[in-house]
Order: C-alpha cells, then sequence, then structure tokens
C-alpha cells in the first residue's frame, strides 16, 4: 500500500482519497498487436448495449428460407410481445449485410445496433447475458461468402456540428470504457452549460485489460483526430489524454501523433500521464486527477465543465465520422493463465465467448473462473455460450493460482475499506447491516448516488469480505423499501 | 483442452465436462492480506518483550506467558464447540489475547490467576458477545480489570525487581531469588519523586532504564524500546494508524507536565511515559481495531480520551497506573466516535 516506488519519481497527477494497487498483469497482452479474428460462425446481438432503452428489432423473425437450421418456434418472441419490439423495418428481409441496421430506437435514450457480419438473420432469442441474465438478442448465422462492406473516407471537416452527430448516432456508438452511454447524447450539451475540457479516458486501470493500451499505440492518429471531431461538436478547444504511466509506449505514441496533426487549428491536445492507482479510470477520478475538480454528487460532468470520452470510444467516433463505419467490431483482450494463447483480439460485436475460446485454443485443464470485462468490475460466468456485447473490454480466463476464493469471516473493523474507498463511503457499515438483514436501512452511507462498485473495498478486506455483493443486495433493498412506501402511499390517498 | 459449447457449471455441480467454473461478485482480485496474517504479525511484534521479559523477571514470565496463551486457546476452543460455532483459534486473536493478558499481570503472580482471567478475557468479552469483531471491549484488559478487582492484593504487589547482567542465565543452576519491589508509579505516587530516585537511581539512568526495560512491572510493559520497535512495524506495514499511540502518549505527556508535579508544569513527561502501560497500551492495546474507533479523527479523539484518563487516574485515582481502566472506558465510545467522525465524502470536496 501507499506509493513508496512512485515517492522517488516527479509526482504524477492522481486523485487523493482512496484507490488500491492490485497486481496489474498486464505483460501477458500488453506486447500483442491488435489481431483480427475471422468472422464467427454466429453473433448474438442485444437489443440493449446501451444505457437506455432496448433496440425495436428491425429485421422479420423468419426463419433461414433454406432451413437447414430453423428455429424452433418456443425460442422465438411471438410478434405478440408487448411493445414496438417487432415493427419491422427492414421489411421482408430475412438476410441482412454488415452493417445493416437491424435495431432501431426511435426517439428514446439508445444507439442503433447493427448486424456484425452478414447472413441469414435466425431470429430473436432470449440469451444468456453476462451481466443481467437472459436478454432477447438477434442472432445471425454468418454467411462465409459475404461481402463485407467497405468504406471511403471523407474530409469531416465539412460536416457542420449537427452533421457530425448524427454520423456519430447513426454509427451507434456508445461509451466503450463499460458504462455504454450513447456517444451521441453524451455530446448532446444543453445550451447553457460552460463546457472548457475534454479528457480523453485512456487510464485503462483494470488489471488484465490492455484493450485501449493497444489502440493507442497502433491508432493514436485516429485517436487524435477523433478528440478534434469531439472538440469541434463541443465547440471548445482543449483536450488532455489521460494514460496510465505504465502505458510509455501509448503516452509516446499519442504524442508523436499529437506532433504529427495539423497544429493551426487551435485545438490544444496534450497527453497527461497519471499515476498507476485503481480507480484511476473511473470518470469522477479521472476528471479529478487532471483538473481537480470535484462533481458534486448526483449531477452530470458537464456540471463541472468537462466532458470524458473514452479514448477506445473516441477512435470509434473518428470511423463513424471519417469512415462512416458503424460500430459492429471491438478489441477485447483476452487474457489469464488459463487461456492458451492470451490475445489483444478484433472480434464482431455478438461472437460467443466459447468461439472466441476455440479461436485461441482454448483453455487449459486448471481453469477455474472466466470472468467478462476486468477482474475488478467484471462479471463472472459460468457459460460460454454467451456473446460478447459493445462495452465488453476483455474476457479472463483465470486458474486457480489467481483466484481467491478463501471463505469470508466477520468485519474485524480494520477500516482498510474506508481508507480505499475512492468515494469516502462506508462499505463495512453497508456489509454488517446487510448481513444484520438491514440492508435497506444503508441508504445514508450514500451508495445509491456515489458507488460505482468498483471493488477496491472488497479488494483490500483482510476478511475477504463479499462487499461489492453487500452493497448490490443494499441497493436492492433499499430499492425494494422504496417500493413499498411508495405502494403503500399510493394506497393512503386511494384510501 | 477443447472448449464444449455445453453449459459449464458452477459452484456445486461437477460440470458436464468436469469442468467447475466458480461464480462470485466481482473483484475477482482479492489482496494477499489476511485476518490471520495481520494477527500473527502483531503476535511476532508482541515476541521482543517477551524475551526481555525473561532476563528482566525470570523464566516465570514464560510459563505465565505459555498459561495465559493455552488458557485463552482452550477456553476459545471450548466454548465455540459448545455454542456449535466454527472454532476459530487458527486467526491467531486467542494468542493475541494471551500474550496481551500475560503482559498486563505482574510477574509474581500464581499460575492459576491467568487461566481466570483468560475465561473473562475469552468467553465473557468475547465470544458471548458474538466472536471476533464483535466485542465492545479489549478482551485482555477486561480479563486484568477481572483479576485486579478480585485478588487486588496479588495484582497490585506482585513485582519482581529487575534483575541485572543476565543473572538469570549466569546462574542458571542455583537459579536467582526473585525480590519484590514497588513499581516506580507506585512509589512516585506515595512518596515522591525523591524517594522514586533514590529506589531506583538518577535521573539518567532511570530513563535509560526504563525506555531499555529494566525496572519493575506487569510482564511485557516494561521495555518502551521494544514496544515501539514492535508498534512502528505495524505502522509501517500499514496495520495500524500512527494516530492512537501518538496522540495517547503526547497527552500523557503533555497532562502529567502541566499537572504531574509540585507546581503547574513541573510534571516529568518522559517519565510519565515510559512507566506503567502507556506504550503497551498505546501500540498494542488501543490500537485493537474492534474496540478502537476506524477514522483517523476519532482515532485522536479517542487517544486523547485514554491518555487523559490514564493521568486522571494516576494523579487522582486510587490506582497508581490507569492505562488499563483507561482504554476501557473508552472503548464503548467507540460506536459513538464512528458515528461523530464519518469519511469525508468525496463529493464533499466539490465546489458548487
Amino acid at each position: 500500500m501507499g506509493d513508496k516506488g512512485a515517492l522517488m519519481m516527479a509526482p504524477l497527477a492522481t486523485f487523493p482519497k482512496g484507490g488500491v494497487h492490485p497486481k496489474e498483469n498486464k505483460d501477458l497482452s500488453s506486447a500483442l498487436p491488435i489481431e483480427t479474428m475471422p468472422d464467427p460462425s454466429k453473433v448474438s446481438l442485444f437489443l440493449k448495449q446501451h444505457v437506455g432503452t432496448p433496440c425495436q428489432v428491425a429485421v422479420p423473425h423468419r426463419p433461414d428460407p433454406r432451413g437447414d437450421q430453423a428455429v424452433s418456434e418456443d425460442l422465438l418472441f411471438s410478434s405478440g410481445h408487448p411493445g414496438a419490439l417487432f415493427r419491422l423495418l427492414v421489411d421482408k428481409k430475412d438476410r441482412v449485410r454488415q452493417g445493416d441496421r437491424i435495431g432501431e430506437i426511435g426517439t428514446q435514450l439508445g444507439a442503433v445496433l447493427h448486424a456484425s457480419v452478414g447472413g441469414a438473420v435466425l431470429g430473436v432469442k432470449n440469451i444468456l447475458h453476462y451481466q443481467v441474465g437472459k436478454a432477447p438478442a438477434i442472432v445471425i448465422r454468418t454467411d462465409p461468402e459475404a461481402v463485407p462492406a467497405t468504406c471511403m473516407p471523407v474530409d469531416w471537416r465539412r460536416f457542420s456540428r449537427e452533421q457530425i452527430q448524427e454520423r456519430i448516432a447513426a454509427a451507434g456508438i456508445v461509451g466503450l470504457g463499460g458504462a455504454g452511454f450513447p456517444t451521441d447524447v453524451k455530446l448532446n450539451v444543453k445550451p447553457g452549460v460552460k463546457l472548457d475540457t475534454l479528457i480523453l479516458n485512456g487510464a485503462e486501470c483494470e488489471p488484465y485489460i490492455t484493450c485501449d493500451h493497444r489502440v493507442m499505440v497502433e491508432k493514436a492518429r485516429q485517436i487524435v483526430e477523433g478528440a478534434k471531431i469531439l472538440l469541434t461538436v463541443l465547440g471548445i478547444t482543449y483536450c488532455a489524454i489521460g494514460v496510465e504511466n505504465n502505458k510509455p509506449d501509448a503516452i509516446a505514441a499519442l504524442n508523436e501523433a499529437i506532433d504529427h496533426a495539423d497544429s493551426t487549428d487551435g485545438f490544444k491536445i496534450e497527453v497527461k500521464p497519471l499515476a498507476v492507482k485503481y480507480p484511476q479510470g473511473s470518470a469522477d477520478q479521472i476528471m479529478q486527477s487532471i483538473t481537480g475538480r470535484v462533481r458534486p454528487s448526483g449531477q452530470r460532468s458537464s456540471s463541472i465543465g468537462i466532458i470524458v470520452q473514452n479514448v477506445y470510444t473516441t477512435k470509434m467516433v473518428y470511423d463513424a465520422v471519417v469512415l462512416g463505419k458503424p460500430l459492429t467490431e471491438r478489441v477485447i483482450t483476452v487474457s489469464g493463465r488459463a487461456i492458451a494463447r492470451p490475445a489483444n483480439l478484433r472480434v464482431k460485436i455478438g461472437t460467443h465467448i466459447s468461439e472466441i475460446a476455440d479461436y485461441l485454443g482454448g483453455t487449459t485443464a486448471d481453469l477455474c473462473k472466466v470472468v467478462v470485462g476486468g477482474p475488478m468490475m467484471g462479471f463472472a460466468v459460468s457459460d460460454l455460450d454467451m456473446p460478447i456485447t459493445k462495452t465488453t473490454p476483455g474476457l479472463l480466463f483465470m486458474n486457480h493460482d489467481e483466484v481467491d476464493a478463501r471463505a469470508h469471516g466477520p468485519c474485524i473493523r480494520c477500516g482498510f475499506c474506508l481508507d480505499a474507498c475512492p468515494m469516502g463511503l462506508e462499505p463495512n457499515n453497508i456489509g454488517i447491516y446487510v448481513e444484520a438483514g438491514r440492508g435497506a436501512e444503508t441508504e445514508p452511507f450514500g451508495l445509491m448516488d456515489d458507488c460505482f462498485e468498483c471493488g477496491s473495498c472488497a479488494y483490500v478486506c483482510p476478511a475477504k469480505r463479499p462487499l461489492v455483493q453487500f452493497i448490490r443486495l443494499a441497493r436492492l433493498e433499499i430499492n425494494q423499501a422504496r417500493k413499498l412506501k411508495e405502494a403503500r402511499e399510493q394506497k393512503r390517498k386511494a384510501g | 483442452m477443447e472448449i464444449k459449447r455445453s453449459p459449464i457449471s458452477h459452484q456445486s455441480c461437477d460440470g458436464v465436462d468436469g469442468h467447475h467454473l466458480l461464480v462470485s461478485v466481482s473483484p475477482h482480485l482479492k489482496a494477499d492480506i489476511t485476518v490471520s496474517r495481520i494477527m500473527w504479525t502483531v503476535v511476532a511484534c508482541l515476541m521482543p518483550p517477551l524475551i526481555l521479559s525473561v532476563f528482566v523477571f525470570g523464566f516465570q514470565t514464560l510459563i505465565i506467558t505459555a498459561v495465559s496463551v493455552a488458557s485463552c486457546l482452550a477456553t476459545e476452543v471450548i466454548s465455540q464447540k459448545l455454542l456449535g460455532r466454527p472454532v476459530t483459534i487458527k486467526d491467531g486473536s486467542a494468542v493475541i489475547t494471551g500474550l496481551l493478558l500475560a503482559y498486563v499481570i505482574p510477574p509474581g503472580v500464581p499460575l492459576w490467576m491467568p487461566v481466570f482471567g483468560a475465561v473473562m478475557a475469552i468467553f465473557v468479552t468475547k465470544i458471548i458477545m458474538g466472536g471476533l469483531g464483535f466485542n465492545i471491549f479489549n478482551p485482555a484488559l477486561i480479563g486484568r480489570a477481572f483479576l485486579v478487582a478480585t485478588y487486588p492484593v496479588a495484582m497490585t504487589t506482585a513485582w519482581l525487581a529487575p534483575i541485572r547482567n543476565a543473572a538469570i542465565f549466569r546462574n542458571m543452576g542455583a537459579g536467582v531469588d526473585a525480590v519484590s519491589s514497588a513499581t516506580p508509579l507506585y512509589v512516585l505516587k506515595h512518596y515522591g519523586m525523591a524517594a522514586m530516585l533514590e529506589q531506583f537511581g538518577s535521573r539518567a539512568s532511570v530513563y535509560t532504564d526504563f525506555f531499555i526495560g529494566f525496572r519493575p512491572g506487569c510482564i511485557g510493559e516494561t521495555s518502551a524500546l521494544l514496544l515501539l520497535v514492535g508498534g512502528l512495524y505495524l505502522i509501517y506495514r500499514g496495520y495500524i494508524h500512527w494516530h492512537i499511540p501518538v496522540s495517547i502518549i503526547a497527552t500523557v505527556g503533555i497532562l502529567t507536565w502541566i499537572f504531574g508535579g509540585e507546581g503547574m508544569f513541573t510534571g516529568d513527561p518522559l517519565l510519565a511515559v515510559l512507566s506503567g502501560g502507556v506504550m503497551l497500551g498505546a501500540f498494542f492495546m488501543a490500537t485493537d481495531y474492534v474496540t478502537s474507533p476506524t477514522q483517523r479523527s476519532g482515532q485522536i479523539v479517542f487517544g486523547i480520551g485514554v491518555g487523559a484518563l490514564t493521568v486522571l487516574i494516576r494523579l487522582k485515582g486510587g490506582y497508581p497506573e490507569g492505562v488499563c481502566y483507561a482504554i476501557l472506558l473508552m472503548n464503548p465510545l467507540t460506536p459513538a466516535l464512528d458515528q461523530w467522525f464519518k469519511p469525508k465524502r468525496f463529493s464533499q470536496g466539490a465546489v458548487q
């Protein structure tokens, strides 16, 4: 604990409160160039891969006319499904090309969805989702002979702000750092909000994960150009790219790209090396590290003049605006000591984990845990037959040595979690309340607004207490109590 | 290895294909630190004073300590078995209680006394309160307080004079006759500074002797030096904060300097912190996680309270020493201090 090594060097920008230093394990994949995985045999595209309402299906659900893989009717949604799920926007078209829009959001918050491969639409099925149980997804069987769409670069500077935003929205871009907030909506800052800083988040503080790292090394110019597009939309000139100092090659590549870029357009873009401390890449923490500003609880980052975008999202914005390319594939880090071959892999959105594992040579015999996402905030899964989404940064195949499965004990009130929590919450008390069956009383500890489940508390807990699990239970209980209260009040009003 | 597409089981299932995938809520990485590692580190930090006590008071100290630790472990095992709870002696906390209990009793007590103290400390103070993490009072100190209340003569007179020049080892065969002696604080309280210096040597040699540990006192409390080394190591490892020890020692020093002499501002602060159980209490007892506040600000208030009560008991109370009761009186304030001194929320630093 503590920054004993960092004290020797010039102090790097960082956030003052809390944070932990888990073993990085990035060397498993940080030097591996991005590799493209061939199209999988099928993809499953969840209708909801973003913050907001699920997409409406824009393809019919008829089985493949060749009939060799007819989907049984009970797996399909009936057209009587509530809502406008089956508004058939693409009329009578059961085969899609890669890049075809297959999910619409109308006027609601969300992001459109595109076919990530060309092929036959098998239907809409309820598919295992690593985060929410089962969720509806459009399943497409890949046609190996389908011709991929080609994109012609255009000069983005001839677009108006509105046109740029339209292109971003049309590409279905969401925040790739994990939150999945629709990017065009985030850029649509209300008039009157004064912005001065765009922060590109390249901290990538999750251990093991190196996809942003590789994108920064290999696509630095697109990121810098993407930053200029974002600055243009936002109408500001200053952009700081925050990168944890354990990625010197990414910092060098970005600096080189900034030097190479046209500097006469009035934009000021600079790289800010940040101290290596988890969760440096959390929006609140990176804003404080770079600008010293603190977001008030319950408000947006724009209230303190800042917009934060992930570096990889910025690269996707470049692709969308300059190339007109929809978000149909992304780089994920496949790592851990139980995968035969770690990789930074460019995969189609919706590719099933099992196919990715197969492509990389399978897993070792001592496979213990499979995590979708990073080790600090990712989701352990029990089944590999589930697809990745737009917001999946990686897959971890962990062996028994990497997983600490010790049983937890009682809280000894050491206070380590209080020191580790970057938000100043009280995970120890939340855990004790939940264990006592009083999770609904934990609201004063601030978890509803401020906890983003970074896991720093549970990481440091010497009693190995599952504090994030306790916090999620507390949230459930608080929400249940709120609903109960509302129902009671309605009853009283009615009676 | 081939990955099969069939569902892979988790937890209790054997799995269709032999894989046994573990599923749990994030984070999937955990720090190396464990409760038992902390506890056993504290045990290690408590060893040097025990070894020195053999040189100072004789092998009696080892035997009392062994009896105390064994009684604590036995009490924990038996009571947990009787109550049908999992046995937790491996976590090391009962060993710490046993050590600390022995460290706060005089070296000349009969051997059955630590056994009684251990039962009070482990069963009454810890186990029936709900076990580790749920006790309100420091178990070892309740053990001591119980013994002082029930066997006041032995607990306040069974002192031994320090044995010089490692005589205990040179005269192994013949043994060394234990000489009883009053503690410096007792002499100071009842006969004044001049008498204390007459009995224990010049002012300079008193400081040195007390700092190293050659003075009458409880088994583990005499060596300020070794307790300081152990305590500083715990701070260096990040296991305890400096706030409680420093605020206790500073408060005892300052208040003794102000009120502890013949007139105001004539007390001897150095002597005050080197005598009695200040060092042991400050670094190893008041810092007990379970019975002290978690926030640094609360810890400072807690430490000031312990220091002030210590001086109050020493100067005005019936006992020459007050660290034990001072800590026990502050222990139940811990929940209130944690309520008053909350961590600062992230958004409290926001400028509107």
